[in-house]
């Protein structure tokens, strides 16, 4: 479904990624794992088109992305969830929902999404920023999964969560896997990554140096630990 | 001060304060959504009375007709201008569009100086508003509290249309985080003119409001624009609320103080903008790192 060739970007003069190769087959999750600085964050903003500096092809089922606006990318199905987030501060939890058009077949409808989540729909009206950190990262999932999205870029969506939310986050993707929604993920929680994904990709200094099964990530776990610099 | 000399300051207040709001507004709406803070803003004010004064003399086109023709055709020239020039600056740095919009405020007096002469052009047609209102203990003129209410109706308005529909839900999301709201599939671009444009024609009609008050003048927007940034800093940059609740607030506070202590009543309002900057650096409707 998703395809990187090539990949590469840069800040300036510094590269951050080097000709980065990857497959994201249709129903997958897929996790990028690497330390911080190893490139994950620009890998997505790559995809979605808000990182500009980049030269080779993201592929989406087959056809190029490049050179699509960044707006044109998410129409095509792509749905971004940032690592801060992204709750608009000046938009109510509905609004929040509601801001994204429809972009997929198969959107989660609002009442759907309140269902899962009892906490949103109590506090519908209030601003985003009144959210907790968890509430914000349950919102920002809900509202790539109501636009229909059908490969989401989440960047780190555990970070800063208690277990309890980091378990809730795990049924929520999975869940979007079972209706067939393909993800690729940031994560820095082998255990979480093992638990949800597929496949992992490890990231060293803008370079895909591995991939992965989960069984080869729980076989070689204290030495990932330390690509991790956990 | 008695209480009719308090009165009669409270209402001139509220309609320096009107013309505040509307250019606020408009000045915040554009710097939210584009992050141009737009030098030429108080000359599109400028325009706006030109704009009713020309409609009259040359053409014969009342006051009620310019209210809405003024700020539409000065509106699309702000179109104009953002297609043509703003546009090429929005990846540079913010100083080129410091630059730019001062540069085009200063080339439209200059055109309107070389037309119509630096002497202010008297407009003497306010529709049928003449006359005065008897308030209880003062009598206020008709023109004057239309300017309020017609302002108050303005802004209120445009607060239902930026907090109430989703072509406001889209400004508000563009404002706050315009790379994000791109990314979740909205096509923040195709708002940028209209949006310019509409911040534009809110200035005009500020402009057309004034004209019968003032004289039509190519300078008489020069020291009004100054307190317009500050209210615009007071309120919170991009804050829509903040620009109104800003631009009404300064307004009386000016007013009431140059009764009380006239030396005071043109530094106030920075004043006031020193002290909600240390307080609030946000101003007082913005919104920390939004």
């Amino acid at each position: 479904m998703l395809r990187l060739e090539n990949l590469s970007a840069w800040y300036g003069e510094a590269q951050a990624l080097r000709d980065l190769n990857l497959d994201v087959s249709q129903g997958q999750i897929v996790t990028l794992v690497g330390r911080n600085g190893a490139g994950k964050t620009t890998t997505l903003r790559s995809i979605m088109g808000l990182h500009k500096q980049t030269r080779g092809r993201v592929l989406l089922d087959d056809q190029d992305i490049s050179r699509l606006a960044v707006h044109d990318r998410a129409r095509r199905g792509l749905g971004f969830v940032p690592d801060d987030r992204g709750i608009y501060a000046r938009l109510s939890v509905e609004e929040n929902l509601l801001l994204p058009p429809t972009v997929g077949p198969d959107p989660w409808s609002v009442e759907r999404l309140y269902g899962m989540f009892p906490r949103l729909k109590e506090r519908r009206r209030n601003s985003g920023s009144k959210l907790s950190g968890g509430e914000q990262q349950m919102l920002s999932i809900a509202r790539v999964l109501r636009m229909g999205a059908r490969l989401l870029l989440l960047d780190e969506p555990t970070e800063g969560l208690a277990p309890v939310l980091v378990q809730h986050v795990a049924q929520l993707l999975l869940e979007a896997k079972q209706q067939g929604v393909t993800i690729l993920l940031i994560e820095q929680n082998l255990r979480f990554a093992t638990a949800v994904a597929d496949l992992h990709y490890l990231l060293v200094q803008g370079q895909i140096v591995d991939r992965l099964t989960n069984d080869q990530v729980k076989a070689r776990e204290q030495e990932l630990l330390k690509y991790l610099g956990v | 001060m008695n209480p009719t000399q308090l009165v009669l300051q409270l209402f001139n207040g509220l309609v320096n304060g009107s013309f505040y709001a509307l250019l606020s507004l408009g000045l915040a709406i554009i710097f939210g959504v584009l992050g141009v803070t737009n030098f030429a803003h108080g000359a599109f004010y400028m325009l706006g009375a030109f704009g009713a004064y020309i409609l009259f003399q040359w053409y014969g086109v009342g006051f009620w007709y310019a209210v809405v023709i003024a700020p539409v055709a000065i509106g699309l020239l702000g179109m104009l201008l953002e297609v043509t020039l703003l546009r090429r600056l929005y990846r540079l740095d913010p100083l080129y569009n410091f630059l730019l919009t001062f540069g085009v405020a200063l080339f439209l007096q200059d055109v309107m100086r070389l037309r119509f002469g630096v002497q202010g052009q008297p407009y003497r047609n306010a529709g049928e508003l003449t006359g005065a209102t008897n308030l209880g203990i003062v009598f206020f003129p008709n023109y004057r509290l239309f300017v309020i209410v017609f302002s108050l109706l303005v802004c209120g308005l445009v607060w239902y249309l930026i907090e109430r529909t989703r072509v406001g839900m889209i400004v508000r999301a563009a404002t706050e985080k315009p790379d994000l709201t791109r990314a979740l599939g909205v096509n923040v671009d195709r708002w940028i003119t209209p949006v310019f444009g509409f911040g534009i024609a809110l200035a005009a009609l500020g402009g057309v409001l004034a004209a019968p008050m003032y004289n039509v003048a190519p300078g008489m927007a020069e020291e009004l624009i100054i307190v317009i940034f500050a209210v615009v800093v007071i309120g919170g940059l991009g804050s829509i609320v903040g620009a109104v609740a800003a631009g009404f607030a300064v307004g009386i506070i000016s007013a009431v103080s140059a009764v009380f202590f006239p030396p005071l009543a043109n530094t106030l309002v920075f004043i006031l903008m020193a002290l909600v900057l240390l307080w609030r650096p946000a101003g007082l409707f913005g919104t920390e790192g939004a």
